[in-house]
């Protein structure tokens, strides 16, 4: 086995960046995602990439854009309120197809709020956040060790769709430490990028890196292939993970720091032999809607647990059409739900249930 | 076996240091392991605490609510934490600078005078030394000298003439509860 | 037959959106022949604002990307670190430039990045109807100052050469003007000087080229160049404002 090191999830996004090519980072201080710059400057002179520390988020966001669209593999991270600001450059590389990656550190909201984990971005990282018709894809590892390894297929993601990728997480996974193992990429080779605006050498065509369409139809022509685009990505691009589900009556659907919790508490309440599984989207957008339909189909109940007021239990309604119950379990921005509180939602519904029995 | 940790005092205490020794030397002996630091303007001075868990299963939860050792190095740390501590579980507390006695009496608590030890090895700043080598020895979750592997692996140049010091105090710990 | 005028290579050979008057064509050209002059070309890079150069991907005869409004100097950094060895240029109007994109500026500006800003001055919102500029003239009726602008309210005209020049790392800082010939040739002067520059790798440059809007200024495209001599260069300073070369004299 490789050798394992110890190192914290902030570290992994950025040293998980690295290892997939990434030598251009843009970023602007906010806590509680500080340990990305602060490695990125230390790292990236190593390695003979460029660490910018932006004059704010809305300009680092546009050097991304601007490093992306001459073809190279760049990146931003920031944490809620600065991931707001970066809206408006989002839906510019959403809408010009410029790949890169942005990472959000998550804290509570709204407004400044707090530092606290939070996972109340839900909305804003898979429904839009900037303006227009568009997705990012976004991933939601859950240990440090998916860290490292999403921000590959992050960039991977990026390149073949021409998109941009948020990697979201929140404060918790950015603070904590565990043990991973560094990979080096076996197929590492960036794809070329004719389009890129690397000057008209050697009679290149003109590339133009642009989202305007002041004509009705070459707008429309444009969002036709946008939208092509991300039924392709919601296709081929759908990731989950599933544990205990196929005897569950009850199936958790928790992603990140919450899916950690809720597994701890899934695993105390089936050592009282409560049949509860859990269901961990990987990737947020595309949501894996088709496999809560066939669950539910299957007639399993579903409960969301997260740290918001209920943001991604919207998606799993809708993929389960009605079809069954969908419970929600959440702590709002800035509190971790605790293993006891969700242990203890999962036997209210099991009781719940004995009673309408 | 899992186990589950808590680990808080004033900021300068250690505390982060010692939760972040016993996962490092978690991961030295092949066990699962999580460390998470309470962040934020807290730790510009103030209480601190992090919670460690090592297990040979993988770890769900980095979050612990319910701790089955937890380490109290200040009064602040014992009245916030003590509450939580699971039935049968573990609680030291360093009775050096905390003078009232905890009130559970369904977990093992282990009084620890670990300024006072410290001070007699001629450093208060390895009073977490102290504690860590009562947990060790109490708990056996890992082992003396993949501590001290660690604590060579990372004090290095200036720090290094501080390690036998160090192990000195790990060794009074153990010796405590011996 | 010998030609005796055409487009410069870098110009492309489509008719403009630019209304009849407008000073825009002109410094298009004269970025375009500096290009041409210093054979970078097939190196550059054209950063369009928002505003009514939007479309200056449609112009100039190079790679392009289009910025979001201010944002320019901000994407030619991105551009410019990820190749040095191109030459990157923003093309940015009063709004664009000295309004919601001033923090980009100042900052591209005192990075000392080595890229060229070619911000074209004409006192008044263009695309969007005449409103209201940072660099509008004191008493100047626009769309949103009716009354002429308050300076009591509103303040007054930025100086931006100035005001950057305060800054160490730029390396070379210039207002021209284009509202006669013999000012037209001196602003094709600065704005080769400042490609140049870069080509050299000095740094940060900068040329202010004071512009008109006759459409906006409700005037005559005559009316309107002699409305900028009168009015504008009292208030914008020609000259050069940095230049290594003189500073190290």
């Amino acid at each position: 086995m490789a050798e394992r090191i110890m190192m914290k999830g902030n570290e992994a996004f950025a040293e998980g960046a690295i290892k997939a090519g990434c030598h251009f980072f843009f970023g602007y201080p906010i806590t509680p995602q500080n340990e990305i710059p602060e490695y990125m400057s230390r790292r990236m002179p190593e390695v003979g990439g460029t660490f910018i520390q932006a004059e704010s988020e809305v300009s680092a966001i546009n050097m991304v854009y601007g490093a992306g669209g001459a073809g190279a593999r760049a990146m931003t991270s920031s944490s809620s309120p600065g991931v707001s600001l970066k809206q408006e450059g989002i839906s510019y590389i959403a809408a010009a197809e410029v790949p890169c990656v942005i990472v959000n550190v998550a804290r509570g909201g709204p407004g400044l709020g707090g530092l606290t984990p939070s996972q109340a971005d839900y909305f804003q990282a898979v429904k839009g956040g900037g303006h227009g018709d568009y997705h990012m894809v976004v991933f939601a590892p859950a240990s440090v060790q998916e860290i490292i390894d999403l921000m590959y297929e992050a960039f991977v993601t990026a390149d073949k769709y021409r998109t941009p990728v948020m990697v979201l997480a929140d404060g918790l996974l950015g603070q904590m430490m565990e043990p991973v193992v560094l990979r080096d990429w076996e197929d590492l080779q960036i794809p070329e990028k004719p389009w890129a605006t690397t000057g008209m050498v050697s009679g290149k065509p003109q590339s133009v890196i642009n989202s305007l369409g002041l004509a009705p139809e070459e707008l429309e022509n444009l969002n036709l292939r946008l939208q092509k685009k991300y039924r392709t990505i919601e296709e081929n691009g759908v990731r989950y993970e599933e544990d205990g589900v196929e005897d569950a009556e009850l199936i958790i659907v928790a992603y990140g720091t919450s899916a950690r919790v809720s597994k701890s508490a899934i695993a105390k309440a089936r050592a009282e032999g409560k049949k509860v599984g859990l269901f961990r989207p990987i990737t947020l957008w595309p949501f894996p809607s088709k496999r809560l339909a066939e669950l539910a189909e299957a007639g399993k109940r579903f409960m969301a647990v997260e740290m918001s007021a209920g943001q991604m239990i919207e998606d799993v309604k809708l993929a389960v059409n009605g079809k069954t119950e969908v419970e929600f379990y959440g702590r709002y921005n800035g509190a971790i739900p605790s293993v006891t509180e969700v242990y203890q939602a999962i036997i209210k519904s099991f009781d719940n249930r004995e009673v309408q029995k | 076996m899992t186990l589950e940790a808590i680990f808080a005092g004033f900021g300068g205490q250690g505390v982060m240091l010692i939760g972040q020794l016993l996962a490092y030397a978690g991961m030295y002996e092949g066990k699962q392991v999580s460390w998470f630091p309470s962040y934020g303007p807290e730790m510009r001075g103030g209480t601190a605490n992090c919670s460690v868990v090592v297990s040979d299963e993988p770890v769900g939860s980095p979050v612990i609510s319910e701790p089955n050792l937890l380490v109290a190095m200040n009064r602040p740390s014992l009245e916030k934490f003590e509450p939580m501590v699971k039935s049968g579980g573990m609680l030291f507390y360093n009775s050096s600078l905390i003078h009232i006695t905890p009130k559970r009496t369904d977990i093992e608590v282990i009084p620890i005078p670990a300024n006072d030890i410290a001070a007699e090895l001629g450093n208060a700043k390895v009073a977490n030394m102290v504690v860590m080598g009562a947990i060790l020895k109490k708990t056996g979750i890992v082992d003396l000298e993949t501590v001290i592997s660690v604590l060579k692996k990372t004090m290095t140049g200036n720090k290094a003439k501080l390690i036998a010091l160090n192990q000195q105090a790990l060794e009074k710990g153990m010796e405590l509860v011996g | 037959m010998k030609q005796v005028f055409g487009y410069p290579e870098s110009l492309q050979t489509r008719p403009n959106h630019y209304c009849p008057g407008c000073t825009h064509g002109i410094i298009h050209r004269l970025v375009a022949e500096a290009i041409d002059e210093l054979q970078v070309r097939e190196k550059a890079i054209a950063v369009a604002p928002v505003g009514c150069a939007v479309l200056a991907y449609n112009y100039f005869n190079c790679d392009a990307q289009q910025a979001a409004h201010g944002r320019a100097p901000a994407v030619a950094t991105g551009i410019k670190r990820a190749l040095p060895d191109r030459i990157v240029f923003t093309y940015q109007g009063d709004g664009d430039l000295a309004s919601i994109g001033m923090a980009e500026i100042v900052h591209a500006a005192n990075r000392g990045e080595n890229i060229t800003v070619i911000f074209v001055n004409n006192a008044i919102y263009g695309m969007t109807g005449g409103q209201m500029a940072p660099t509008t003239l004191p008493g100047q009726k626009t769309t949103t100052s009716p009354y002429g602008r308050d300076t009591a309210t509103t303040g007054y005209p930025i100086q931006v050469c100035e005001m950057l020049s305060t800054l160490k790392a730029p390396a070379f800082i210039a207002r021209v003007s284009v509202h006669d010939p013999k000012n037209v040739l001196k602003a094709k002067e600065a704005i080769k000087k400042a490609f140049e520059y870069q080509v050299n790798g000095k740094g940060f440059t900068l040329v202010e080229v004071l512009s008109t809007c006759p459409t906006n200024w409700g005037m005559t495209p005559v009316e309107a160049l002699k409305w900028l001599e009168n009015n504008m260069i009292p208030a914008f300073p020609l000259g050069t404002f940095r230049s290594l070369e003189e500073v190290s004299k």
